[in-house]
């Protein structure tokens, strides 16, 4: 009944070295690690092993299928990583290079993602497009949505209940409100709740329904490839594939739900291969409806409130400083050629005047040498019919932007942009 | 049952300075003398060598200060919040990443209720493990220092059972510690800030009784972080027999570690780094709670007190003792 003491029996070590009896207690710790190891790489691979078995269903059943889907209530949790190749500058420079990079989504251009001081959804969203982040959603209806950004220690809220809409950042403990007061309260209300996810799209589902419009019938190869496990739901496979050359989008991959039509997730990886480029899906998910609490927000005593009406006139005042930097303010004359994948569309920036390469000679006095140098290496310098401009690559979307003042941006590679310009030329 | 009591009591005699080899002897002379002694005698011998190592312990001037500093931690950042807000303006700066300062703090001065999350945040990384790793580190290496240790272990008490009696006080003092630093910033708060309704960091508001068994649960979750620095601390402790380079060597680890986990070139490590998933107990205020990272945190906890201790084991049980 004892338990074993091997300090014990010092006397009766003559059959075993003392050497040797040393050695083998040392396996203990290292059976623990091994089998913690082993436990650590072996759990996921036996997860994700298995993919469910599904009746077949034709890609344009499976389509309908999302369309039809009227799922209203859930919540869940959402993994979203984004890899678009750019440096990680942080929030302040994040601003400054997102809405450029979403340009070619159609994407709206509220590039002050340093407005500092509020709680502005628009700013916090725009971080959303580089790193990996975790979110929580939940909805209940068309009245109810919660979106939540989990940061250290810290969460960031959008909740928009009924006619309120709500962010609550309880790192800095500010709120942002917006009322929705008649139409034009109506209308923005949904920008701040949904077309924020338009923006910056942030829920499988919003990259679903994106793709499928930018999915134009004859540019895109649509196909149910096979299924998988999402979340530890069945899901069906859904690849959407550009038929043309020229884009940098290599394929879109919607898990749907097989039960509700939900999509689960969803991954875009690049032409080019690699990892995905955007890689949005959850991890949890339930159809339950959610406690009725998780709607009600009211700022806790102390807390800054952003109304608005205060957050557009900070904004526009931050804005100013990085006029001709920022795309989405200085840029006008929006025009798109081509369509489906390889849309490109056209800008023109304010006066005329491209990026002070150095292909523009030393006229632009209003940035530095080493500003200058700074740009240019961060670009190609091309040369065409068109003259010569500077290409900036992310591993999804390219811009060009000539000598000139034209700006060509979309997700297609360097030679399609070039060829572009020469066209427009 | 009269003979098992008689051996606590005998165990809790020693008492003075380090544990008294004495008692140890005198224990074992009774335990030694009936050769198939029951369970119960031997596991009422360890509880004595337990109780008789926490009260040590605890008696010790250095473990009343190291409580003292870390009782002093809320104490001070309650007063520095309450000095920063008296003109009206809000704590932190209010930039997007919060203007910094530990976790919560700008929630302080609605709710004096996150004066305990937020002392807990700030004497996570670097004050409680310290005190975990002066403790942990010197309970073999500063009885081997101070040449009491081959009389603890005349007893037939085993060198195995004497282990867990350390680790299982260095536990203790985890747990203690914790709810010291809990404890003194509730009363921080509760002075000098208005308590009532909490707001979880998910914008949802729970009552004020949800909301300190909510502060217990993330105490308990803290002292369960510290399971892993303090078998790390217990490792280092069997290999020297110098209680000063167990303490120094184990706060090293903590501090190399705690950097290692800043760098980023270096991120296919940092989910084994012990220190890893620490501010994970703030997802306990989330609303639903966010388990994930709270289970990876207790599962690396466990995983070090598996694989130090049972090294600890491995060293302390073939090691010569010389002093």
């Amino acid at each position: 009944m004892a338990p074993y003491e091997p300090e014990q029996d010092t006397n009766e070590a003559d059959e075993l070295s003392a050497g040797r009896r040393k050695a083998a207690r040392y396996v203990v710790p290292l059976a623990v690690a091994g089998v913690a190891a082993a436990t650590i790489g072996l759990v996921p691979a036996l997860a994700t092993s298995g993919d469910p078995d599904l009746p077949d269903i034709t890609a344009q059943e499976l389509i309908e299928k999302i369309a039809a889907s009227d799922t209203e209530q859930l919540s869940g949790t959402v993994k979203i990583s984004t890899d678009l190749g750019l440096p990680s500058f942080g929030s302040g420079m994040t601003g400054g290079f997102a809405p450029g990079a979403g340009g070619a989504g159609g994407a709206g251009e509220d590039g002050d993602a340093g407005g500092k001081g509020s709680a502005d959804p628009s700013a916090k969203l725009m971080e959303l497009a580089t790193g990996t982040h975790t979110l929580r959603v939940a909805a209940d209806g068309p009245d109810k949505q919660k979106l939540s950004v989990l940061d250290d220690a810290a969460e960031y809220s959008l909740i928009h209940n009924g006619d309120d809409v709500w962010a609550y950042d309880s790192a800095s403990n500010e709120a942002y409100h917006s009322k929705d007061a008649g139409k034009h309260g109506k209308q923005h209300d949904r920008e701040g709740a949904k077309d924020l996810g338009e923006e910056v799209p942030s829920t499988p589902k919003e990259f679903a329904e994106q793709a499928l419009k930018a999915a134009d019938k004859s540019s895109t190869s649509v196909k149910v490839d096979g299924s998988a496990q999402v979340a530890g739901r069945d899901a069906y496979r859904l690849v959407l594939k550009p038929k043309e050359s020229g884009s940098t989008v290599g394929q879109i991959t919607i898990a749907v739900d097989a039960k509700t039509g939900t999509p689960l997730k969803f991954t875009l990886s690049p032409a080019g291969g690699g990892s995905a480029v955007v890689d949005a899906g959850f991890t949890k998910v339930d159809f339950g409806k959610p406690a009725a609490s998780t709607f009600d927000f009211k700022p806790p005593k102390g807390t800054k409130v952003t109304e608005e009406g205060d957050a557009t006139g900070h904004r526009g005042k931050d804005g100013g400083d990085f006029k001709g930097m920022e795309p989405g303010d200085g840029l006008n004359g929006l025009n798109v050629i081509g369509d489906g994948w390889t849309s490109i569309a056209e800008l023109k920036t304010p006066g005329g005047r491209g990026l002070p390469t150095s292909g523009s000679g030393s006229d632009s006095g209003d940035v530095p040498p080493e500003a200058e140098k700074f740009l240019n290496s961060l670009g190609d310098q091309v040369k065409g019919d068109f003259g010569s401009g500077t290409v900036f690559k992310t591993r999804l979307i390219n811009a060009l932007v000539t000598d000139d003042g034209k700006v060509y941006v979309g997700a297609v590679t360097k030679d399609a942009l070039v060829k572009a310009a020469n066209a427009a030329h | 049952m009269s003979r098992a009591e008689a051996t606590v009591q005998t165990g809790q005699t020693g008492q003075t300075g380090q544990t008294d080899p004495g008692a140890a002897v005198d224990a074992a002379g009774k335990d030694g003398g009936q050769a198939g002694a029951p369970r119960a005698v031997r596991l009422a011998w360890t509880l004595g060598l337990f109780r008789s190592e926490l009260s040590v312990t605890f008696r010790r001037w250095r473990t009343l200060a190291l409580l003292a500093v870390l009782a002093a931690v809320p104490v001070l950042v309650g007063i520095a919040v309450k000095i920063e807000t008296s003109d009206g303006g809000s704590i932190g700066g209010g930039g997007p990443d919060g203007g910094g300062g530990p976790a919560f703090i700008a929630q302080v001065t609605n709710n004096g209720l996150f004066l305990v999350f937020t002392a807990l945040a700030a004497t996570l990384p670097f004050f409680l493990p310290m005190a975990i790793g002066v403790v942990a580190g010197d309970s073999i290496a500063g009885e081997a220092s101070a040449g009491t240790l081959r009389y603890l272990l005349v007893a037939p008490a085993g060198r195995t059972r004497l282990l867990l009696a350390k680790y299982v006080t260095a536990l203790t003092f985890c747990l203690v510690a914790t709810l010291v630093v809990a404890a003194s910033a509730l009363a921080v708060g509760a002075l000098l800030f208005p308590l009532g309704e909490v707001t979880t960091i998910s914008g949802t508001r729970i009552g004020f009784g949800d909301g300190l068994l909510r502060a217990l649960l993330i105490a308990l979750v803290v002292a369960a972080s510290l399971i892993g620095v303090a078998a790390l601390g217990l490792f280092v402790s069997t290999l020297t027999s110098s209680g000063i380079a167990a303490m120094a060597t184990t706060v090293g680890l903590l501090i190399t570690v705690q950097i290692v986990d800043q760098i980023p070139q270096l991120h296919a490590v940092h989910p084994y780094l012990f220190s890893h998933y620490w501010l994970s107990f703030a997802d306990l205020m989330r609303d639903p709670v966010y388990w994930d990272d709270l289970v990876k945190n207790l599962g690396l906890q466990a995983l070090y007190a598996g694989v130090f201790g049972s090294a600890a084991w491995a060293r302390f049980g073939a090691k010569d003792i010389a002093s």
